[in-house]
C-alpha cells in the first residue's frame, strides 16, 4: 500500500498490512517534559463551550434531563442528518442525529425498551417503527426471552444475577478507531474483501457462513461510514493527511459506532498518542501551531463530552448519571521501555483545565511506577484538582495485553482492534451466600428460587458447613450465569451485531466471557463473621433465616488482615474456577471483574440482612471496595488488601473506589501531589489493579446535594466511572457521602 | 505470659495505627500511636492515649512486618513516624524497632513534648532517630504549667540537645487562641528557635476542639469548653511574627 497522505511518515509493517501498533511505535515521539508547553483555550472553543454549556443547562432542566428524542429515524451509522452545535465555531463535525443532545432510537437491541423510555420523558414512538419492532423485525431482546430457561429467568428475578445485557446493547467493544485515519475506509474495505476469500472453503460450516455473513455486514457498514461522513462534507476513502483531518476521521469512526449501538459502554480506544504522530508532522511542516492544536483537541473532546444515549429511568437507578463511558486510555511505557506518553497526551488531559472538570470521556491513566516523573506529577494535580482521573496498572497489564490495549468501559483491558469481550453484567454473590444457608429459598421473598436442598438447621452457623453448601450454590450460579450469557450474546450477534465496530477489528479475534461479582466484600466479612466470631440464626415461622446475631469480633476485609483477606482470594478463585467448568458462546474465555459501579446500591436494596451484621438493603461496597466504615486502619491498609485479590483470576478488572480529603493528603499542593505520586506507585507496585482517586471534602458534597444549581461540574469517580455528582439519585447521593472518606486527625 | 509483657523492649503498649499519615514528618508516613502520657495538656485531641493502662500489647516482631507491608508506599520520601501518647514512655521498645527499621533504610521519626531526662537510653533512641517533631507546648515556663501540667524545663533541654548532637528536627507549637498565641511569647519562641542548629521546619498546629468528644467520652470535663478554634487568620499572624524571626537571622 502507498498513499501520499502517508508522506513524512517512517515505514514499516504497518504498511503491507492492518497494523497501527506499528505505526506507532515507528513514528512518535516520547514526552518526559512538563506541561509548560500547553495553551489556555481559543476563542472559538471558549464561545462553542459556551453554547454547550447553555445546552446542558436546557438539558438539565427538560424533563428527566433528556433534552429532545428523534421518535421517528431508526438509528443507523448513516440514517440521520448532519448535525451542528454552530457549523461555523466547529474546528471537528459530526453529531450522533441532527442536533446536539437530541437523542436517537436503536430499537435493534430491544423495543420495549425504547417505548418505555419515550413514555418515561413523555414521548411517543413513532406508530411505524413500532409496528415494523413488533410484527416484522425481531430484536435481541425477543430473542433472548425466547430462549431463556425458568431457572435463567427464577435466578433473574430474584436478583442473583442482575444487570444482564438481554434488555440493552452490551457495549464494552473498542473498534480500532484509528484505523479510519491511518488507512482510510476504501483501504479497510479491501483488506475485509481479502478475509472473506480466506473464508471461501470446502468445509462450509456453520462458523464459516457466520462469519462470511458478519464480514460482509462490516464491509456495508465501512460504506455507511463513508456516506455518513459525506454527509458532513468529507471524503474519508483515503487515509487522513493531517492531525485535523486525523482527528475528524477517528472521530468519525466512533461517531458512526455510537449511532449504531446503545451499548452500556462505548469506549473509544488508546488514541492521544496515535494522534500526537499527525500533529509532530505538523508541527514540523510548519502548518500547525500549539493553540490550533489543542484547540482541535478540545473540540474532539467537546464531541466525546455531547454523547448521549436513550435510556429508561430504571437503567438510571444501575448506572446512574447518564453515563457513556467514553473511556480513554493515556500513557503507559512500551515493551521497548520508551514511554507512551507524548505531548499530546497532555492536550487531552488540558481539556479538563480549558473546558472545566466533566465525567466524560473517562479519562483513564495507565500508570507504570516508571512513567515519566512530570507526567505523573501532572496527573495527579489534575486528580486533587478536578477529580476527573482513575487509574490502572499498566505494568500489570502489559505482562498479558502488550502496550497497545485499552480499557473498555471502567476496568477492562482488551488489545485494541484484536480482542472483544462479552459483557456479563454481575452475579450476587452474598445472596448466593444467604440462599446457600436458606437452601436455596430467597431471603426476601421466602420463594424456592433454586432447586431445593437441604437449608442449615443449626442454631450456630458452622464454618465447614456454610463453606460446604456455598460452594455447592456457587457452583449452581455459575451454571446459570453461563447459560444465561451464552443465550445472551447469541442473540447479540444474531439481531444487534456491531457492524462497524467488528469492521474495525482483526479477523481472528481473542473473546472473553466477563463475568462479574457483587458483594465480595460482604461474603469477605460474612464467612470471617462465621469463622472467627458466633453467629446465631434467626429465623421466621417457616424456618426461613431472616437474620444474624454476631458475638464477638471478627477480623474484617480491608483491613491487610490475611485471615480474612485470603477468604476473599479463594471465594474470587473458586467462583472462576466454577465458571470455566462450562462451556462459553463461541469458547470465548472465562473472565471476571469486581466491579459494581454504581449498582452496589440496587444489589445491597434487594439483599437481606447478612451474617456479617449487614442490615437488609443496606449497600455493598462498590466494586472491590470494603463495606464503608469497617476499614480501621487507614487508606493504604484497604489498597494492600485489595491489592491481594489475583488480577490473573479476575483479568477483567478490580476495581477500587478512593475518596480523600485535600487535608489529609498533605499540608501544600506540592506535599499532596508528591504523596499521590508516592501513594499510587506503592499501590501499583502491590500490584493492584484500578483506582479511582477523588479528593474532596464531604461538606462540599453536602452542598452540593442541598444547592445542585452551584455546582453544575462537580465531577467525582465512583466505581470505574465519573459522574456529575448533581445527577446522581439521591440515594447515590447518600451513599457517597457516607462511603468512607479518608480522613485523620 | 505476665513476663513477656514485661520485656520492654519487645513489647509496646499501641493505641491504634494508621497506616497512610501525611502531616507527621515528610512524605506518606506510616504512623505508630503509642498508648500512654505524662502530661496532661488541656487541648489534647487524642485524649484516650493518655492512659498507660488503655491500648493493648503489640511485640516488636508484629509491627515490623506490619511496617514491612507497607514499605512500597513509605519507602520513597517517607517512613515511620512514633506517636502518641508520649512515645518516649516506651523508649526500649523504641531502640529494638528503630534498630529494626534502620536495618532496611527506612526513615524513623519520634513525635515528643521532649518532656523526659536524657537518660543512657534516649540517647540511644536518637542516634537512631532521622528527624524529631518536638513539640514545644509552650515558651514560658509558668503559661507552660498552667496549660499541660509541667513547666518546659525539660523539653527546652532536650531540644538543645538534639542541636548539639546534629538531629533535625521540626518545631511545632499548637496555637491555641489566648494561650499560646501571644506576641510577647511568640518573639521569645522565635529566639529560642533561632538559637538551635539543627531546626528544619516550624509548624503552627491550628487548635481544633474535635477531640472534645473523647474527654466527654472519658468522663472528664474539657478545659477548653468555652476557647474557639484557631483559624487560618490565626496562623497566618502568627507566622508571620516567627517569620521575622528567620529574616533577623
Amino acid at each position: 500500500m502507498k498513499f501520499e497522505q502517508w508522506n513524512g511518515f517512517q515505514g514499516g509493517d504497518w504498511q503491507s498490512e492492518i497494523n497501527v501498533r506499528d505505526f506507532i511505535q515507528h513514528n512518535y515521539t516520547p514526552y518526559e517534559g512538563n506541561s509548560d508547553f500547553l495553551e489556555k483555550p481559543t476563542s472559538k472553543t471558549e464561545t462553542l463551550w459556551n453554547e454547550v454549556l447553555e445546552l446542558y443547562k436546557k438539558e438539565h432542566d427538560a424533563p428527566g434531563g433528556v433534552l429532545d428524542i428523534d421518535t421517528k429515524t431508526v438509528s443507523t451509522v448513516s440514517a440521520h442528518e448532519a448535525g451542528y452545535i454552530d457549523k461555523d465555531l466547529e474546528v471537528i463535525v459530526g453529531l450522533q442525529t441532527d442536533a446536539p443532545l437530541k437523542r436517537a432510537i436503536m430499537p435493534f437491541g430491544g423495543i420495549r425498551i425504547v417505548e418505555k423510555s419515550c413514555e418515561a420523558y413523555g414521548r411517543q414512538l413513532d406508530k411505524d417503527v413500532e409496528t415494523i419492532f413488533h410484527q416484522y423485525r425481531k430484536t435481541h431482546n425477543d430473542g433472548v426471552f425466547d430462549v431463556y430457561t425458568p431457572d435463567i429467568r427464577a435466578a433473574r428475578s430474584s436478583h442473583l444475577i442482575t444487570g444482564l445485557p438481554d434488555g440493552y446493547g452490551r457495549g464494552r467493544i473498542i473498534g480500532d478507531y484509528r484505523r479510519v485515519a491511518l488507512y482510510g475506509v476504501d483501504c479497510l474495505i479491501n483488506k475485509k474483501n481479502e478475509e472473506l476469500d480466506i473464508l471461501d472453503v470446502d468445509q462450509f460450516t456453520e462458523e464459516v457462513i457466520r462469519e462470511r455473513e458478519e464480514i460482509r455486514e462490516q464491509i456495508k457498514a465501512l460504506q455507511a461510514l463513508k456516506s455518513m461522513a459525506s454527509q458532513y462534507g468529507f471524503d474519508i476513502s483515503k487515509p487522513a493527511s493531517n492531525a485535523k483531518e486525523a482527528v475528524q476521521w477517528l472521530y468519525f469512526g466512533y461517531l458512526a459506532a455510537i449511532k449504531d449501538q446503545n451499548g452500556a459502554a462505548m469506549s473509544i480506544g488508546r488514541n492521544a498518542t496515535f494522534l500526537d504522530i499527525y500533529f509532530e508532522r505538523d508541527f514540523q511542516n510548519g502548518t500547525l501551531t500549539e493553540a490550533q492544536a489543542q484547540e482541535i483537541m478540545d473540540h474532539f473532546i467537546m464531541k466525546l463530552r455531547l454523547v448521549r444515549f436513550l435510556r429508561t429511568p430504571e437503567y438510571n437507578e444501575l448506572f446512574s448519571g447518564d453515563p457513556v463511558w467514553v473511556t480513554e486510555s493515556i500513557g503507559g511505557m512500551g515493551i521497548d521501555g520508551r514511554t507512551l506518553v507524548t505531548k499530546n497526551s497532555y492536550r487531552l488531559l488540558h481539556s479538563l483545565e480549558n473546558l472545566g472538570p466533566a465525567p466524560e470521556p473517562n479519562l483513564t491513566i495507565l500508570w507504570s511506577t516508571r512513567l515519566p516523573e512530570n507526567f505523573k506529577r501532572y496527573v495527579t494535580g489534575l486528580s486533587i484538582k478536578t477529580s476527573s482521573l482513575q487509574y490502572e496498572n499498566d505494568d500489570l497489564m502489559r505482562i498479558t495485553l502488550g502496550d497497545d490495549y485499552a480499557i473498555a468501559c471502567c476496568v477492562s483491558p482488551m488489545k485494541i482492534g484484536k480482542q472483544m469481550q462479552f459483557f456479563g453484567a454481575r452475579a450476587n454473590l452474598a445472596k448466593t451466600l444467604l440462599y446457600a444457608i436458606n437452601g436455596g429459598r430467597d431471603e426476601i421473598t421466602g420463594k424456592q428460587v433454586t432447586p431445593k436442598y437441604e437449608p442449615i438447621l443449626s442454631e450456630y452457623l458452622e464454618y465447614d458447613e456454610v463453606m460446604e453448601k456455598f460452594d455447592q450454590m456457587m457452583e449452581y450460579v455459575a451454571k446459570i450465569y453461563i447459560k444465561a450469557l451464552n443465550a445472551i450474546h447469541y442473540m447479540h450477534d444474531k439481531y444487534s451485531y456491531e457492524a462497524i465496530e467488528m469492521a474495525l477489528h482483526d479477523k481472528d479475534l481473542i473473546r472473553t466471557m466477563a463475568c462479574g461479582i457483587a458483594g465480595l466484600s460482604v461474603v469477605a466479612d460474612s464467612l470471617s463473621a462465621i469463622r472467627y466470631a458466633k453467629v446465631k440464626v434467626i429465623r421466621d415461622e417457616s424456618g426461613l433465616a431472616v437474620d444474624y446475631e454476631v458475638e464477638g469480633d471478627f477480623p474484617k476485609y480491608g483491613n491487610d488482615d490475611d485471615a480474612v483477606d485470603q477468604i476473599a482470594v479463594d471465594v474470587v478463585k473458586t467462583f472462576l474456577r466454577k465458571l470455566q467448568k462450562h462451556q462459553t458462546y463461541r469458547n470465548a474465555k472465562h473472565t471476571l471483574s469486581i466491579l459494581t459501579i454504581t449498582s452496589n446500591v440496587v444489589y445491597g436494596k434487594a439483599t437481606g440482612n447478612t451474617p456479617d451484621g449487614r442490615l437488609a438493603g443496606e449497600p455493598f461496597g462498590p466494586g472491590a471496595n470494603p463495606l464503608h466504615g469497617r476499614d480501621a486502619n487507614g487508606a493504604l491498609a484497604v489498597m494492600n488488601t485489595i491489592a491481594k485479590l489475583p488480577f490473573p483470576d479476575a483479568e477483567d478488572g478490580i476495581s477500587y473506589t478512593f475518596s480523600i480529603t485535600p487535608n489529609t493528603l498533605g499540608k501544600t499542593e506540592e506535599q499532596r501531589v508528591e504523596n499521590l505520586v508516592n501513594m499510587l506507585d506503592g499501590f501499583f507496585k502491590q500490584t493492584g489493579h484500578h483506582i479511582n482517586v477523588n479528593v474532596f471534602d464531604r461538606s462540599l458534597l453536602e452542598d452540593a446535594m442541598e444547592h445542585p444549581e452551584k455546582y453544575p461540574q462537580l465531577t467525582i469517580r465512583v466505581s470505574g466511572y465519573a459522574v456529575h455528582f448533581t445527577k446522581l439519585t439521591r440515594e447515590q447521593q447518600l451513599d457517597v457521602i457516607h462511603r468512607t472518606i479518608h480522613e485523620r486527625i | 505470659m505476665k513476663l513477656e509483657k514485661e520485656d520492654l523492649a519487645y513489647y509496646a503498649k499501641v493505641h491504634s495505627i494508621e497506616s497512610f499519615g501525611t502531616v507527621d514528618g515528610p512524605g506518606i508516613r506510616f504512623v505508630l500511636f503509642l498508648q500512654g502520657c505524662h502530661l496532661q495538656c488541656k487541648y489534647c485531641h487524642n485524649r484516650d492515649t493518655w492512659d498507660i493502662n488503655g491500648g493493648s500489647y503489640r511485640s516488636l516482631d508484629e509491627i515490623f512486618e506490619k511496617i514491612l507491608k507497607y514499605q512500597n508506599y513509605i519507602q520513597p520520601n517517607g517512613g515511620v513516624t512514633v506517636t502518641g501518647g508520649e512515645p518516649l514512655l516506651q523508649v526500649h521498645f523504641l531502640i529494638s524497632l528503630f534498630q529494626k527499621l534502620k536495618a532496611v533504610g527506612i526513615h524513623t521519626c519520634i513525635d515528643t513534648s521532649g518532656m523526659v531526662a536524657i537518660t543512657k537510653e534516649i540517647e540511644t533512641l536518637l542516634s537512631l532517630t532521622d528527624l524529631v517533631l518536638l513539640d514545644i507546648k509552650h515558651i514560658d515556663n509558668e503559661k507552660c504549667k498552667a496549660l499541660v501540667g509541667v513547666g518546659n524545663t525539660l523539653e527546652l533541654k532536650f531540644a538543645r540537645y538534639l542541636s548539639d548532637h546534629g538531629i533535625a528536627t521540626w518545631i511545632r507549637q499548637v496555637i491555641v487562641p489566648g494561650f499560646t498565641d501571644d506576641k510577647e511569647d511568640l518573639l521569645k519562641l522565635k529566639e529560642f528557635i533561632a538559637s538551635l542548629k539543627t531546626v528544619e521546619k516550624v509548624e503552627l498546629l491550628p487548635y481544633h476542639d474535635m477531640g472534645a468528644y473523647k474527654w466527654k467520652k472519658l468522663g472528664g470535663t474539657y478545659a477548653l469548653e468555652n476557647t474557639r478554634p484557631a483559624t487560618s487568620q490565626d496562623i497566618a499572624r502568627c507566622q508571620a511574627i516567627l517569620n521575622a524571626t528567620t529574616t533577623a537571622n
